[in-house]
């Protein structure tokens, strides 16, 4: 007879997942792994189609960030036509990038993650949510939802639709921003830099509360990358990638994307159907590297804007070199949103940006392109390889969750470790858990371009690989 | 020409000998879903969407095929008709690869908007997901026979009005498929003029100019009007 715990499903995060737990013969935890259980394709069925038609395919990946595909695939397009697109064409995607970084992180900050730290470990499931939220503190679950509806209108303004706009294609964008939009978005100016505020005070409160949860959520050296501009700043769409350690030290910097396989090596695993990138140099498991809000902000030197930059240096503060605790990422994805509004802020006052010469006309000129691009996750690659008419032959995607692998992965036994003792899974601790893949806000369904609601199954397993105990929700 | 009285739809209708049962409900105003009529070119009775009731009739017959004969009494709506045309439109769904949401096409394609209008909601049939390839290797148009619905509105603009010949129907029932000369690639059919009559003809996202990404792929069904007309009524050729 074999008993088991199960997590299953894991909930308030983008996907279905299940976590087993390895247990050794004293009944302590041995390691943990997360595994995605979903399969999609997109690689697959890509194939064969124009490469016109891709940044509209792919961004069905998802739902949450749509925009993060369509911009990695317009890019990779404009490296299969080898052309510079028009200046105020991508200050345009990035404008709309920028909305899709703060509609996502408010999504996660208010919506998936804070009920967890602002309710407590151990409120009930039932409450344990933005209802939760809503009853407890209706003013900022509110302010939270409506700073995600900020994000999304910037990209409805821009693509006619919050969801899945047909806007960025091979060579540009297809509209400028009307005068009416601009408008729009200047009027909500002042309410989102308020909600920051709110979420800044928040936040700092619950990092006195929280300094365990920092300690064992996710705190372990690795590498970080991201996209840094030139000059070392900050980056969403444009710049190159740059590596560093948890020193804080640079190890490889301003390499090009077109070149990813030289430096990114992709690890299968049996029991998942995320793929697990590694930094190729350091080799599998060494190499294990961080993306997302936490590694940009520990990648970059500043973040170009003034608000943004007086908390990027409190938030340094916080680690020895690199911050190293996932749990952090909250705190990063915070940066992220006062950035994003301080760059839209700014873009509000260009005038390039009603520019209609918005589009590089091109055949095709290289038979293979690379488009790079920061989703709020992390960073996503798409890599299309194309016939000279232009059709698909080869597509590879590597999308920020499945760099997070190998960190949900330790972070989850890190927790693991802390709160599982002897046979059973008690409910807390389980949300616990959760949470540590709840930091990296991952998205299972672009890791694995795979489709579903975010279900939990969590197996303790004994040495003997009997499971002692299951959890499951669905 | 003899005038002919029939009804269509109950309306008391005089029409000229020879007109067809489409034309004379267009003019009474009667609207009739159609698929592979374009006007400007002969029709061939492909789609069967034009279908209507005949008085004394069993089968149903096309309108755009069938000439108008004295005393014809003609219904163009009832739920017959319209359980039919909705069958007909998810027998063309099911058939090849029609996926809207990110097809050139979307929001302008003739089979989506008859799909809206007809009231399909799904399709009954399983998908049958055929495996066809997309030629590209035309200079300035794509052909994607996963949209084709082998109405050969491109092959009747390109033998009737251009004169080219260029497209053609190979293949049987299902398997048919639209191709350029004697099945080369598009981008080596000699005999093409490149005049891009066949791209504004098509209905669907099957034809389309190249470079362009989802939902951009908008005709001007006007200019192929324009041109049969000018041709007949010998507009361009100075007194």
């Amino acid at each position: 007879m074999s008993k088991r715990i199960i997590i299953d499903p894991v909930t308030r995060i983008e996907g279905h997942a299940k976590i087993s737990i390895y247990m050794d013969d004293a009944g302590n935890v041995a390691d943990a792994e997360f595994h995605v259980v979903e399969f999609r394709g997109f690689e697959k069925f890509c194939e064969g189609r124009p490469y016109t038609e891709m940044p509209a395919i792919t961004q069905r990946i998802c739902g949450i960030c749509p925009v993060s595909h369509l911009l990695a695939s317009a890019k990779a397009g404009d490296a299969l036509m080898a052309v510079n697109i028009p200046p105020a064409a991508d200050k345009l995607r990035r404008l709309m990038n920028l909305g899709q970084i703060i509609q996502s992180h408010a999504l996660s900050f208010f919506h998936l993650s804070a009920p967890d730290f602002l309710l407590g470990w151990d409120t009930a499931p039932a409450q344990r949510n933005v209802f939760g939220l809503i009853a407890a503190n209706k003013e900022l679950a509110r302010a939270g939802i409506r700073l995600r509806q900020f994000g999304q209108e910037i990209i409805e303004i821009l693509g006619d639709k919050k969801i899945h706009p047909a806007w960025a294609v091979p060579g540009g964008v297809r509209t400028a921003l009307s005068d009416e939009g601009r408008a729009r978005i200047r009027a909500w100016l002042p309410e989102a830099f308020a909600t920051t505020k709110v979420a800044f005070d928040l936040w700092k409160k619950t990092m006195e509360t929280h300094q365990r949860e920092i300690q064992i959520f996710g705190n372990f050296p690795s590498l970080f990358m991201g996209l840094v501009a030139e000059d070392g700043s900050w980056e969403h769409h444009g710049g190159k990638l740059r590596f560093s350690d948890s020193s804080g030290s640079i190890i490889a910097d301003q390499l090009d994307e077109q070149n990813y396989l030289d430096f990114i090596g992709e690890s299968v695993q049996g029991n998942s159907y995320l793929k697990s990138p590694y930094y190729k140099p350091l080799g599998f498991p060494e190499g294990i590297y961080r993306v997302g809000p936490l590694a940009r902000l520990n990648v970059c030197q500043q973040m170009g804007v003034p608000k943004a930059d007086a908390e990027l240096k409190k938030f340094k503060k916080l680690g020895h070199g690199a911050v190293t605790s996932s749990f952090l990422y909250h705190y990063a994805r915070l940066i992220e949103i006062l950035a994003g509004i301080e760059y839209v802020e700014r873009y509000m006052d260009d005038p390039e940006l009603s520019n209609d010469d918005l589009r590089a006309d091109a055949g095709i000129n290289s038979l293979r392109g690379v488009g790079v691009s920061e989703a709020p996750r992390g960073t996503i690659f798409h890599d299309y390889t194309v016939d000279r008419n232009g059709l698909l032959q080869k597509v590879n995607l590597i999308v920020a969750t499945g760099q997070n692998n190998l960190a949900m992965n330790q972070t989850v036994a890190q927790i693991a470790r802390h709160y599982v003792r002897g046979s059973t899974i008690p409910e807390p601790m389980l949300n616990r858990v959760e949470h540590g893949i709840r930091c990296y806000d991952p998205c299972l369904s672009c890791s694995t371009h795979a489709v579903g609601q975010m279900p939990l199954h969590v197996q303790l397993i004994a040495p003997d690989g009997s499971v002692l105990s299951e959890v499951e929700r669905g | 020409m003899a005038a002919k009285t029939l009804t269509i739809d109950g309306k008391q209708i005089t029409a000229e000998e020879g007109a067809t049962v489409l034309q004379v409900a267009r003019e009474a105003g009667v609207n009739i879903p159609t698929l592979c009529h374009l006007e400007g070119v002969y029709d061939v009775g492909a789609c069967r969407l034009c279908l209507v009731e005949v008085a004394g009739v069993a089968k149903l017959l096309p309108a755009c095929t069938t000439k108008v004969a004295e005393g014809m009494d003609i219904k163009t709506d009832s739920e017959r008709l319209r359980k039919y045309r909705r069958m007909t439109l998810e027998l063309l769904f099911a058939e090849r690869n029609h996926v809207c949401a990110v097809c050139v096409s979307n929001g302008h394609c003739e089979l989506q908007t008859l799909a809206y209008s007809q009231g399909m909601e799904h399709v009954r049939y399983d998908y049958t997901f055929p495996k066809w390839n997309v030629d590209t290797t035309h200079r300035l148009f794509g052909m994607d026979h996963n949209r084709c619905v082998l109405c050969s509105r491109c092959v009747r603009v390109c033998w009737h009005i251009e004169g080219a010949g260029t497209k053609n129907v190979s293949g049987r029932g299902s398997l048919s498929k639209i191709i350029t000369d004697l099945n080369q690639p598009w981008g080596q059919a000699a005999s093409c003029t490149e005049c891009g009559k066949c791209v504004m003809a098509c209905p669907t996202g099957a034809l389309f100019n190249k470079g362009v990404t989802v939902g951009e792929m908008e005709r001007d069904r006007d200019k192929l009007e324009f041109i049969v007309t000018a041709r007949e009524k010998k507009q361009w050729i100075a007194e």
